[in-house]
Formats: C-alpha cells, structure tokens, sequence
C-alpha cells in the first residue's frame, strides 16, 4: 500500500478551487434564500405541484423497475460473455448518457412516435401510442438513465472473481441458480447503488420527456415539466418543487457516498 | 508649424462636427426576446433591418412571451420584448424592467392546425371535442393558449387535450410530426408551416383577435438600437412583411 500524500496547494490553485466551489455554492444559496418557507406546505400541496410529485414518483419508479429488468441481464452479458460487436453494444447504451436529452426525445419520437419507424406499427397492429402517455414518460426517463444502471452493475459482475461462480458450478449449482444464489448477493452493492443513480436521473429527466410524452398535468407533466412551466406563473411553486429536487439529490448523494467517493 | 496647427484646428472642428452624427447612429447589438408566433417574419425583418442600419446585428429569443417574460423578470439582457399578448408585457413593465409605453405593432388570429389533407375531417372547433382525436394546446400561461380557451369557451367546446405545450412552434410540430391530429395556433403559423399542415379557418364569431405589443427594456444596453428596432418594426417595410407572413394590421 502506498501512502498518499497530501500537499498544500499553490495559492493561485486554492483561489481557482474556491471559484469553483463558491460556483457550485451559490446556485444553490439562491434557491434557499429564495424559498417560501412559509407557504411550502401550501405550494407543495397546490394541485399541480401534487400531480408532478406523484407523476414523478411513478415515472422514476417504472424507468428504475425498467432498467433492473432489462439493464440486469445486459450488464451481465456485457460482462461475462464474448458476444461479437461487445464494444459497439456498449458504445450504444452509453450513447444515452452523452447525448442531449433534447435529442434523444426527438429520436425516440421518431422511432416510437405515431408516425415513427417502430410506433407505426404498434399503433397499426396493437393500437398502443406511446407519446402523451405516462409509459412514454417511463419510457424517455428510461432510455436517458438505464446508462447508468448498466454500466454500474457491468462493473460489479466484472469485478467479481470468476471462481465464485465456478465453484457453484462444480457444486452442480446450474447456471440461473449460480447468478441468483451466488452472482447477485455478491453484487448487491453495485445494484443498489446502479437503481440509485439511475432513478436520480429519472426523476431529472426533462428533456426528453417534454418532447416524447408532452406536457399534461397529472399524466404527463413530471416534476422538471412542472417546474419550467409553473416558473412563467407560479415562482413559489417553481421554487418549492426545486427544493424537493434538491432534497432528494442531497439524500441520494449522501447515502451513495461510500459507493461514488470511496475513500 | 503654423500650418500644420492650423491643419490640426480644422481637422478638430471637422471631427467634432461629424462626432454627434456618427454618435446617434445606431450601433452594436441587440438581442430581441419575441414570441415564438413571430419567428419567420422576425428573421425576414431583421435582414431589411441590417441592411437599413449595418452596424447592428439583431439576435432573437423566440420562446412563448410568459416564459419570455419570466426570464426578463428575473434579469435576461433582453433589449426589446415583443410579446403575443398584453398581460405578459403589462408584467415586465409592473416589475419595472420595461418603463416605456409598449406599441401594439401587429394583430393575430387563431387557426386549427390539422395534418395535411385533413384525414381526420375536423371542420371547426366543435370537432376538437370527437373523443379518439388527438389535441394538443399551448400551455395556460402561454398566450397562444389563453387565447385558445377562450375561443373554446366562445364556441362552448370543452376539450381534453393530450399535451400543453410550452409555445405555439413546439404545439404545431406536433402536428407536423404526426403525433397529433389537430392543434389551436395563429394563423401565421399555419401559413409558416404550409406544405407541413393543413389549416381549418375559425369563423369570427369564435375566434380571437391576438394584439402584439413591443417595447424597449429599461436595462437596454444599446438602447439607441433598440429604439431603432423598434421603430422600424412599424415602418412600412416592416409592416409589409408582417402582412405577407399572415399578420393584421395594429
């Protein structure tokens, strides 16, 4: 084990360091300071601040729910097999969480939309539209934050010692009973922290979802939806529901910290 | 030596005479915050606008007016505000950010936006409310969608739009993308957008008569361009192009 050392920094670093921090400090600051403490309760139980919290919920829940019955088994593919054109499948699931959300909401108009190369056909032959409903919100939370999920828990199963697993076999454990009893308990870690960041992002998911699943109040209009819109009538209300935002990434960072920020 | 002073002393005076014409020439540039309706005929008439005043350059924020002005409210450098209704004006001038009377420069009317070649037959308002129909608005704060509700409410139809959207371009996209079979726009966007979608008149009886005001803003940081532009917005020129984008007349 090597030591590490910690040394003093240049005064011209420590003076751009604290620019940074007051940087990040001070959005922050101007949110509480503007907050209507007073009338919170009465903002957060406005109907249209209650709808995009329940909607909220609900969309993350799903897209989180969504990410563990798909992005599991992805993970572990991309983990564990040598599939051909590996390197190109992960390229593809990472591309969501480079790419402006704005865009992706256009994309998945296009591919799953009324008119769209897939959603033609799920209207024509099942009649299931996806945009303006609350699945299409799932759906663009999804495709912007299963990123996260996969390559999270990717990394756990990666890291787990291959033996483990041989072992279980050896013991005539099959494959499916190996990853349940053996593979998942060992990876639980990487999977609680995956879903949290995962359903972070989901619930901060705007762009995106305005653009696939629209703006409906009590359907469509999670809580980032709500705060633009309610900003142009209803600061308070804007303000309040920001602060919940807030709230829920100051708790989820903190209860992640051990796992984002190993010491 | 004295000539060249006295060439000096002429060329000060010649300097301090031309100084005060090229002083009040207007200059720099300017950023106008517009409603998303005047989109096209803002860009048409920016060009004729550079052309009459070369040293300024004309930047847009076409959004919906209310979140227009929610962001002038909350200190964006806009010069001027062109808004698609009154109130949301009245709101930068009650928060003082604007402390000159807005000029109505244009008027508007409302139109159903539907796909091209009205597959779905829609005829007026009334046919808005066929449950199965996919409707989408402008938001409430929106102008584009207060004026739909009262046109709604005009004609005494109640409908269960899909999607608010948050200004009239991103309402009729969806229209022309196909995710929606009919929208309530303004007029000039249905004809912006010809060859896209198709338009359905509303009668006068039902419709609504959208009033643009414009004004310079109090922190105008080239305020002898801002005055310029919007002057210019009630030229003839101006006028003109806004009659041939679909615009009526103050």
């Amino acid at each position: 084990m090597r030591r590490r050392t910690r040394s003093r920094p240049p005064l011209a670093v420590a003076i751009l360091a604290a620019v940074a921090v007051v940087f990040f400090a001070v959005p922050v600051l101007g949110l509480l300071q503007r907050a209507p403490w007073s009338e919170l309760v009465d903002d957060l139980t406005d109907p249209v601040v209650r709808d995009a919290l329940r909607l909220s919920l609900v969309c993350s829940f799903g897209a989180t729910a969504l990410a563990f019955v798909l992005g599991l088994p992805l993970a572990w593919v991309l983990a564990r097999t040598d599939l051909p054109g590996r390197r190109f499948v992960r390229a593809l699931v990472l591309l969501p969480m480079v790419l402006p959300p704005v865009v992706g909401g256009v994309a998945l108009l296009l591919a799953f939309g009324r008119r769209g190369l897939v959603g033609q056909y799920l209207d024509a032959w099942f009649g299931v539209r996806l945009p303006f409903t609350t699945w299409g919100a799932i759906l663009a939370e999804a495709f912007v934050a299963m990123p996260f999920f996969v390559i999270v828990v990717e990394a756990g199963i990666r890291s787990l010692d291959r033996r483990y697993e041989e072992a279980a076999a050896t013991l005539g454990a099959r494959g499916f009973t190996t990853f349940r009893r053996v593979v998942l308990p060992l990876i639980a870690p990487s999977l609680v922290a995956g879903a949290a960041l995962t359903w972070a992002r989901a619930l901060g998911e705007f762009g995106a979802t305005i653009l696939f699943a629209g703006n409906l109040q009590g359907k469509t209009q999670t809580m980032p939806l709500a705060i633009f819109v309610e900003l142009q009538t209803n600061l308070g209300g804007a303000i309040a529901l920001s602060l919940v935002l807030l709230a829920v990434s100051v708790v989820v960072l903190v209860s992640l910290r051990d796992r984002l920020f190993p010491a | 030596m004295k000539r060249v002073l006295v060439v000096v002393a002429a060329l000060t005076v010649v300097i301090a005479a031309v100084q005060p014409v090229a002083a009040q020439k207007p200059s720099g540039e300017i950023t106008v915050f517009a409603a998303s309706s005047l989109t096209e005929s803002f860009d048409a008439i920016a060009k004729q606008f550079e052309k009459k005043y070369p040293d300024v350059t004309v930047k847009f924020d076409f959004d919906s007016s209310a979140n227009l002005a929610a962001q002038i409210q909350q200190g964006a450098p806009a010069d001027v505000f062109a808004s698609a209704d009154e109130a949301n004006l009245q709101k930068a001038v009650d928060s003082g950010d604007v402390n000159v009377k807005p000029v109505v420069f244009a008027k508007n009317r409302l139109e159903i936006a539907i796909e091209k070649g009205n597959p779905t037959k829609v005829k007026g308002l009334a046919d808005l409310a066929r449950p199965g129909l996919v409707v989408v608005l402008c938001a409430d704060a929106v102008p584009c969608g207060k004026y739909a509700a009262q046109a709604f409410a005009t004609a005494g139809v109640s409908v269960s739009p899909a999607s608010k959207e948050e200004n009239a371009k991103a309402t009729l996209n969806k229209v022309s993308l196909g995710e929606a079979d009919a929208s309530v726009v303004y007029v000039t966007d249905v004809k912006a957008a010809k060859g896209e979608v198709g338009g359905v008149k509303i009668p006068d009886r039902q419709n609504v008569i959208a009033t643009y005001p414009i004004a310079v803003t109090k922190d105008s940081r080239s305020s002898a361009a801002a005055r310029a532009w919007v002057q210019f917005i009630q030229s003839k020129t101006a006028q003109t192009t806004l009659r041939k984008f679909g615009f009526l007349p103050p």
